[in-house]
C-alpha cells in the first residue's frame, strides 16, 4: 500500500502516497500502544465533537430569544428537522426515541464535518465506531419490536400480502435482510467517509509534482482542481451520510413499532 | 509484497527525510487501519463516552429549552394573531360608528335644512297674507275714496244741473218750481 516513487532527480524529492495515514488512531501523549482507555486521535476529535455540539445547542440556545439569533436559528433548524423526520417516518408514538436519534445524528454531522478540517481525524470513517451504533440501532429496534409487539413482530417476515406459497421463501429474505441491516447501515456511512478522504490524499500527494519535473506544470493544477471539487463532494456527502443515517435508523423504529405492512 | 515494499521504502524515507519521520512515530498506515482490531476497544470505549455525555446534555439541556423556545414562540404568535383579530374587529366597530355618526349628521343636517324651508316658507306665507290684506285694506280704502268723489262730483253735478235749469226755466219765462226741477233732475240722474 505504502507506495513511493521517486522523484526524476533521483530521490531528492519523492512523491508519497499515504491515503491511509490519516484513520491511524494513535496516542496523543507519547508512542505507547493503544490500550482501551489510551486518550488517542479519537478521543480528541470526539471531545471536539461534543464541544461543537455544546457550542451549537446549549451556547447557541443560551439567549432563549423568541426570535432566534442566527445561530439559535440553526439549532431549532436541526431540532425540527429531525424531530419531523421521526413524526413522519416512525409516527406520532416514536416521539419519545427522539432525543436517542437527534445524539446519534447530531454526532455523525459534526463528527463528519469536523473531520472534513484540514489534518483532522474523521471518528466517523472508522467501522468500529459506526457498527457500535448501527448494532445499538439494531439492538434496540429488536427489544423494542419484541417488548412492543411480542410475537407479533414477527409478523413483520410473514407478509400476508403475498401468495401463500411465497410467503416462507419471502420471509426468508426478509430474515436475511433484517440480519444485513446493521452491516449496510454501518459500512455505508463509514464507507463513504473513508473514501472521500483517501481520495482526496491521493490527489493531495499528486499536487508536489511540480516541484519535480515538467509535468507537474500539468499534474499540480489538475489534482489541486481535483482535489477541490472532491472536497465540495464530501462536504456534501457528510450531511447526506448523516441525514441516511439517521433516516434510516427511522424506518427501522417504525418496524419495530408498526410491524404489520 | 506489502512487507517488503514497505520495508525497503521505510529504509528509503529515513534517508531522505531523517528527522521529519520521527515526528510520524513510525505510525504509517499498513492496509486499512480501519481493521485494526487492537484499536477497537479504545474506540468503542470513548464513543460510548461521547455519545453518554451527547445524550444528556441533550436531554436534560439542549431539546428541552428548545422546545420550550419553540411553544413560548408558538404561543407569542398566536397571542399577536388573537391581538391583531381583536384591534381589527375594533376598527371594524370604529369605522362602523363613523359611518353611522356620518349618516346621522347627514340625517339632521337634512332635518335642519328641511325646517329652515319650512320656516321660511311659513314666513314667507304671513309676510304674503299680511300683504295681500294691506293691498285689500289699501284697494277697498281707494275704492272708497273713489265711491266718495263720485258722490261728490255727482252731488255737484246735481246741483249744478239744478242751477243751470232753474237759470234756463228763468230764461224761458218761466217760473221755476225748486221741488218739481229737484225730482226731474235726480229721476234723470238715475238714468
Amino acid at each position: 500500500m505504502a507506495t513511493e516513487a521517486h522523484g526524476a532527480e533521483g530521490g531528492a524529492l519523492e512523491l508519497v502516497f499515504h491515503p491511509m495515514d490519516q484513520f491511524i488512531v494513535k496516542p496523543l501523549f507519547g508512542d505507547g500502544q493503544v490500550g482501551m482507555f489510551t486518550i488517542t486521535n479519537v478521543t480528541l476529535w470526539m471531545g471536539l465533537t461534543i464541544l461543537a455540539i455544546v457550542g451549537l445547542l446549549v451556547l447557541g440556545t443560551s439567549g432563549r430569544a423568541t426570535i432566534p439569533s442566527r445561530i439559535q436559528s440553526i439549532a431549532e433548524l436541526a431540532y425540527g428537522f429531525i424531530r419531523k423526520m421521526v413524526e413522519d417516518v416512525a409516527g406520532k408514538d416514536a416521539l419519545p426515541y427522539f432525543p436517542y436519534i437527534m445524539t446519534l445524528f447530531i454526532f455523525i454531522v459534526f463528527a463528519n464535518f469536523l473531520g472534513l478540517l484540514p489534518m483532522a481525524f474523521t471518528t466517523t470513517s472508522h467501522i468500529a465506531v459506526t457498527a457500535v451504533m448501527a448494532m445499538m440501532v439494531f439492538l434496540t429496534v429488536t427489544i423494542l419490536g419484541f417488548v412492543k409487539n411480542g410475537a407479533g413482530f414477527l409478523s413483520l417476515f410473514w407478509i400476508s400480502a403475498a401468495p401463500l406459497p411465497l410467503r416462507p421463501i419471502l420471509a426468508l429474505i426478509e430474515i436475511i435482510s433484517y440480519f444485513v441491516r446493521p452491516v449496510s447501515h454501518s459500512i455505508r456511512l463509514a464507507g463513504n467517509m473513508m473514501a472521500g478522504h483517501a481520495v482526496i490524499k491521493v490527489f493531495a500527494a499528486f499536487a508536489p509534482m511540480i516541484l519535480i519535473g515538467w509535468i507537474g506544470v500539468i499534474v499540480t493544477p489538475l489534482s489541486i482542481i481535483a482535489i477541490t471539487a472532491i472536497y465540495a463532494l464530501e462536504v456534501l456527502v457528510a450531511f447526506i451520510q448523516a441525514y441516511v443515517f439517521t433516516i434510516l435508523t427511522c424506518v427501522y423504529l417504525k418496524d419495530a413499532l408498526h410491524p404489520h405492512h | 509484497m506489502a512487507s517488503e515494499t514497505h520495508e525497503a521504502t521505510e529504509i528509503a524515507a529515513d534517508a531522505a527525510h531523517g528527522a521529519a519521520d520521527a515526528a510520524h512515530g513510525g505510525a504509517e498506515a499498513v492496509g486499512m487501519p480501519q481493521l485494526d482490531l487492537t484499536t477497537f476497544s479504545n474506540q468503542i470505549f470513548w464513543l460510548a463516552v461521547t455519545l453518554v455525555v451527547i445524550y444528556f446534555v441533550l436531554s436534560r439541556i439542549a431539546l428541552p429549552r428548545i422546545a420550550a423556545v419553540l411553544a413560548e414562540r408558538q404561543g407569542t404568535i398566536t397571542n399577536d394573531l388573537a391581538a391583531a383579530e381583536d384591534l381589527k374587529a375594533k376598527a371594524v366597530e370604529a369605522e362602523e360608528a363613523y359611518n353611522k355618526a356620518l349618516a346621522d349628521a347627514r340625517a339632521e343636517a337634512q332635518n335642519i335644512i328641511a325646517q329652515a324651508k319650512a320656516d321660511m316658507k311659513a314666513d314667507l306665507d304671513d309676510a304674503i297674507a299680511k300683504a295681500d290684506a294691506e293691498i285689500g285694506a289699501k284697494a277697498a280704502e281707494g275704492e272708497k275714496k273713489i265711491a266718495e268723489i263720485r258722490a261728490n262730483a255727482m252731488e255737484s253735478v246735481k246741483v249744478v244741473a239744478k242751477d243751470t235749469a232753474k237759470e234756463i226755466i228763468a230764461a224761458m219765462g218761466g217760473k221755476a218750481d225748486a221741488k218739481t226741477v229737484t225730482a226731474a233732475i235726480t229721476a234723470r240722474m238715475k238714468g
